[in-house]
């Protein structure tokens, strides 16, 4: 998903541009009190997801996908340092590997930074306080990193088509077609790596994070806000049935011409259809719940069966510690 | 192993490699710039081109080792391009976008490969980006191969034991492997961390 140069034009990169800074802007600012055991973590953390980037996953038919890692860092750091990190990450590609283009790297920052890991960290904040408990945590994290994925694609398409290089419909369908496969594979990954460090070292997975039961939502109201803005920008002109959507933005983010923005700001809804605006909202929320819903199959599926492998490993240790067989615990619990 | 060919040639003594690193870097996005925000001309792109290959020239890197750079990027730049032939008149506007973003990438693998990563990072330091995130950059590009490597050398081991495995079992300890290799970078972490206060780091 990193867009190269040349995609997009000076408008919709330096809008992007001053997204991402405003994004990383909150996520320093909630950084300042990062204890300073957890800086080197971060450099390191960096540098693990270069790596894990480079490990390739058979997908059959001699095709192979890898990790992208927004969601994953997000769970184990806490949303502002893995914003933090994986724009480094970004900018190290950019500028090393020319992987991702220079004037390109706000937009590059907004989707996969802000978007994909930070946004998809709102979304496991939201789906783990419905579904508590380690199976639930596994299944928020499948549905956060499939959605995330699926969103940083659109609001990619949406730069593409308000820079005029790809029309919206194209874009969108091949953007989204695409990552919603690539998201599958980032869900059952993200899920098995975050179980195996669970397992291992459960200390590691964000220590500073609150607990499911925990009303804490609004600290992380600054991100929200960001990205909301950037979804309003990027993907909103296109949602409408307004002929040309970038028209329709210029005008009511006065690029245009001061009659052109003063007419918009004394009618902001003249040529809202909401018939135009229902359908196409209504097929994009079908889409997006009926994936939403065949993920959180997936996850479930997924968080049962390691879960369930997990109870069946520490009864067989527990057997084993305290003897041969379940006579063994019942003497050690007697 | 050796991963370290990807940034071998940023240290060559070549009159483009003794420019500064600011100055280069301002070049270069000046380049991208203008060629992202002019309107397309053939004329312009070939003189970008040649101007460019000039400056490649200079450069003394092996022409084969850009050629592969770029053959290994340009994948993406014709996949994205290539939706742009969905449109009317989408053949010249293909052309357009797929030469224009070549150019910017020939620009910034030039960059790239002229300029030693901890120059570009005294840059940034000057452009008054946050220490936090200077230092991270930092600490990503020392422990970058170093990790690399690890995974590597864990790969190794794992297909060292192993004859065959079903896709399956690939993903279960590829998988394992990554979440090893953050638990190793953590406990890198740690040790960092140690070394750094031992050398009166705040």
């Amino acid at each position: 998903m990193h867009i190269p140069d040349g995609f997009l034009n000076g408008r919709t990169a330096a809008a992007a541009g001053a997204l991402s800074l405003a994004g990383l802007a909150v996520a320093l600012r909630r950084t300042r009190n990062l204890p300073p055991k957890r800086v080197p973590l971060m450099g390191l953390a960096a540098a693990f997801v270069f790596a894990a980037q480079m490990l390739n996953f058979p997908i059959g038919g001699g095709t192979s996908g890898h990790l992208i890692g927004g969601v994953l860092c997000a769970v184990l750091l806490g949303p502002s340092a893995a914003a933090l990190v994986i724009s480094c990450v970004l900018i190290v590609q950019c500028f090393v590997f020319a992987d991702g283009g220079v004037l390109a790297l706000g937009a590059n920052i907004f989707n996969m930074a802000l978007v994909s890991s930070v946004g998809g960290y709102l979304i496991f904040r939201s789906v783990y306080r419905l579904l508590p408990g380690s199976r639930g945590r596994l299944v928020a994290v499948a549905i956060a990193s499939w959605l995330s994925t699926v969103l940083a694609a659109v609001v990619c398409a949406g730069q593409l088509a308000l820079s005029h290089t790809v029309p919206w419909p194209v874009a969108v369908t091949a953007m989204a077609g695409v990552h919603a496969f690539i998201g599958v594979g980032e869900a059952v990954i993200t899920v098995l790596v975050i179980h195996a460090i669970e397992q291992v070292r459960p200390d590691l997975i964000d220590p500073s994070a609150p607990s499911p039961m925990e009303r804490r939502g609004f600290e992380l109201i600054g991100f929200g806000l960001v990205i909301a803005i950037g979804l309003a920008v990027f993907v909103s002109p296109f949602a409408s049935s307004a002929p040309d959507g970038l028209d329709h933005v210029a005008q009511s983010l006065g690029f245009r011409d001061h009659e052109a923005a003063a007419r918009v700001i004394a009618s902001p809804l003249p040529d809202y259809r909401l018939p135009g605006i229902s359908s196409a909202a209504i097929g994009t929320a079908l889409a997006g719940a009926a994936g939403t819903l065949m993920v959180f199959g997936v996850g479930w599926t997924l968080a049962r069966v390691l879960r369930s492998r997990q109870t069946d490993l520490n009864v067989d240790l527990a057997a084993s510690v305290n003897g041969a067989g379940p006579t063994g615990r019942d003497s050690a619990d007697a | 192993m050796h991963t370290h060919f990807l940034d071998t040639y940023s240290h060559l003594d070549s009159p483009i490699h003794r420019v500064g690193a600011a100055t280069k870097t301002i070049l270069s996005i000046a380049v991208i710039v203008t060629l992202v925000v002019s309107p397309p001309s053939w004329i312009g792109y070939a003189a970008a081109g040649i101007g460019l290959l000039i400056l490649a020239t200079a450069s003394q890197i092996p022409a084969m080792f850009l050629l592969k750079r770029l053959i290994m990027l340009e994948p993406f730049v014709l996949g994205a391009a290539s939706l742009a032939l969905f449109q009317p008149h989408g053949v010249p506007r293909f052309a357009q976008i797929a030469t224009r973003s070549t150019l910017c990438l020939f620009t910034l693998v030039i960059l790239a490969n002229t300029t030693p990563f901890s120059e570009l990072l005294h840059v940034l330091r000057r452009a008054r980006m946050p220490a936090l995130m200077i230092t991270t950059l930092a600490l990503m590009y020392r422990y970058l191969f170093v990790l690399k490597e690890e995974s590597a050398r864990m790969r190794n081991a794992r297909a060292s034991r192993t004859f065959t495995t079903t896709n399956r079992h690939a993903w279960r300890s590829m998988t394992t492997v990554i979440a090893q290799l953050f638990i190793r970078a953590a406990g890198r972490a740690d040790r960092v961390y140690a070394a750094m206060c031992a050398r009166g780091w705040k």
